[in-house]
């Protein structure tokens, strides 16, 4: 407790370092209270056209360094699946643009400070007035096609990034969001790769389990199996045989936003606490295992998929079918209940 | 907290002296009734006097239970006893509050008279023998991890879960840690010989020995306590550098 006290003081002392710097700057920054000369206007008041080469050449360069993250983010999205990876493509396609834009505006641009007059804009001379600022934009670039193109490069990499995992949406996602390593005849094995016996679980105990022989990272391997008085289940009539003595399984994914589903309660006195309940640690959505994994809390939009067990004559737990629906996040089916 | 730990470490010595006194009064040595002194097994009969006074009205005067007031006792076991009264948990003022760990009513000795009287009605989990020193301290980190730490944060400093406060583990000597794991107090799981065996027990003792006071590689520990405050330095940094790079960008006019 003494050391969150210590923290919190330490947070509270450095917030009060920042503002009180913040403010003094903005004091010193003002001009005096009794002064018959005009205040200092930074910036130039003639306009100062720049021939900065250099400064085109980063603007450019920073522009094509958007256009290849660009570009490299679409090369990720088929080559890798790994989301780091795109973030970073993207991130740093951001940055190079947002650099271009900064480096643009210091240094290739005319630099004059313009006063804006409040006046009616719908006057036909205003905006012949603007029209004619717009194009003297441009003036005293000397390179306009190469940064016209660079563009161009920038604005097609971006482009793509940005509409091709649309793709992921097509109709060519087809049935794979119901394929999983589960069938019947699969047995379950525990993290280490040993199978199950009913009797490993106690009553009011859990347990994570996989498929034996399949890849434990696919989103439809991990399941939680828990045990439960036979007596209190209250599956749906067609699912009457899927448990073993109390033993049941269910997706470990939350069909809210994908997490795992890590959190267990089962009460010692039901009637002075709470029931029990698979809780997803990320939203808290939470899920009734006694009546087939219901959403009884939270944002999840259907139950968590379960699959049906059954044993072998030596007491191993082992898959008697596939899940009751697709495991995963709750895109596909969303409020499907 | 100093006294705390002086405890700690003299409990292995008074376990010790304990299992000395035990072995003497169990070795075929005459023995002395109403010796008194350290005992290492209640007596049922003075257990059942304690739980008529403390404990009937709401576990009823045959331990089977009140509905809407309380379980049964009988099969709770002796783990589950030593648990609840040695930790204060019970007995409870309002059977519907969630028991918290307070100074225990009963001592030693009551517990143990307690501990012997529940033990009797019926099988339950036994106390877990629990010894941090032959646990693996990255063992214990991995179970605890697997299993303990979503509800009670990795560190061990509890927390909130749905409709519970999830107590911190940081004055929870070895055997409470070890009887909370098999027995699964209030609404946590419990955890049989199977999925967390003896020495995995044992090795996650270790690990919450270890997180007292752990290292803290990356720098500040902030409390130990997660994403909060380690949030807030983020935001009053990040918020610093924006406005930073804000005032770089940007010009100042004085109109």
């Amino acid at each position: 407790m003494s050391g969150l006290r210590r923290a919190l003081t330490a947070i509270g002392r450095f917030a009060a370092f920042v503002l009180l710097f913040l403010i003094g700057r903005r004091r010193r920054g003002r001009p005096g209270r009794v002064s018959d000369e005009p205040p200092p206007v930074p910036g130039p008041h003639e306009r100062e056209v720049p021939s900065g080469r250099r400064a085109e050449t980063l603007v450019a360069a920073m522009l094509v360094v958007c256009g290849l993250c660009g570009g490299a983010f679409v090369a990720l999205y088929f080559a890798y699946d790994d989301t780091q990876l795109l973030g970073l493509s993207l991130g740093l396609a951001f940055a190079a643009l947002a650099a271009a834009l900064v480096v643009a505006g210091k240094a290739v641009i005319p630099q004059e400070t313009y006063t804006e007059e409040r006046e009616d804009f719908g006057d036909e001379e205003v905006r012949e007035e603007i029209e004619s600022l717009v194009h003297e934009g441009g003036e005293g670039l000397s390179r306009r096609g190469m940064l016209l193109a660079a563009g161009g490069v920038a604005a097609t990499g971006l482009g793509a990034a940005v509409v091709w995992p649309v793709a992921s949406l097509g109709p060519s996602v087809g049935d794979r969001i119901r394929k999983t390593p589960w069938r019947a005849g699969r047995y379950l094995v525990d993290a280490e790769d040993r199978r199950i016996l009913v009797d490993d679980l106690d009553v009011g105990s859990f347990m994570l389990a996989f498929p034996e022989g399949a890849d434990k990272e696919l989103l439809g391997s991990s399941i939680n199996i828990v045990r439960l008085r036979p007596q209190e289940l209250d599956l749906p009539r067609e699912r009457a045989g899927w448990a073993v003595e109390g033993v049941v399984a269910y997706s470990r994914i939350c069909t809210h936003a994908g997490c795992a589903v890590s959190l267990f309660r089962y009460p010692t006195y039901e009637r002075t606490s709470s029931a029990p309940a698979l809780v997803c640690p990320c939203h808290y959505s939470t899920f009734d295992p006694r009546r087939a994994c219901k959403v009884v809390f939270g944002p999840a939009g259907r139950p968590l998929p379960q699959l049906p067990l059954r044993m072998d004559a030596a007491r191993h737990l082992l898959a008697a079918g596939g899940y009751s629906g697709p495991p995963g996040p709750a895109y596909p089916r969303v409020r499907l209940q | 907290m100093r006294r705390r730990r002086l405890l700690l470490r003299g409990l292995p010595a008074l376990l010790c002296t304990a299992g000395a006194v035990y072995g003497f009064a169990s070795a075929p040595a005459p023995a002395q009734p109403g010796a008194g002194g350290a005992r290492a097994a209640g007596s049922a009969q003075a257990g059942r006097r304690l739980f008529l006074q403390g404990c009937a009205s709401c576990h009823g005067d045959d331990a089977r239970g009140i509905p809407s007031k309380a379980p049964s006792l009988h099969g709770a076991g002796a783990a589950a006893a030593d648990f609840y009264l040695s930790t204060g948990r019970m007995p409870l003022e309002n059977p519907q509050d969630q028991p918290r760990k307070s100074d225990p009513v009963y001592d030693r000795a009551q517990i143990d008279d307690l501990v012997a009287y529940v033990g009797s009605l019926g099988a339950g989990p036994p106390i877990p023998e629990v010894r941090p020193a032959r646990g693996v301290l990255s063992e214990g980190l991995r179970a605890f991890t697997d299993s303990c730490a979503g509800c009670h944060q990795v560190v061990g400093r509890g927390g909130i879960a749905t409709s519970v406060r999830v107590p911190d583990l940081l004055s929870a000597s070895p055997k409470t840690i070890g009887e909370a794991v098999r027995v699964g107090p209030y609404v946590m799981p419990s955890f049989g010989e199977k999925q967390i065996d003896a020495p995995t027990l044992d090795s996650i003792a270790r690990y919450l020995r270890y997180v007292r006071h752990p290292q803290d590689r990356g720098g500040w520990g902030i409390g130990h306590i997660g994403p909060i405050p380690e949030g807030m330095v983020t935001w009053l940094l990040a918020l610093a550098a924006l406005v930073l790079a804000i005032r770089f960008i940007g010009e100042r006019t004085t109109e």
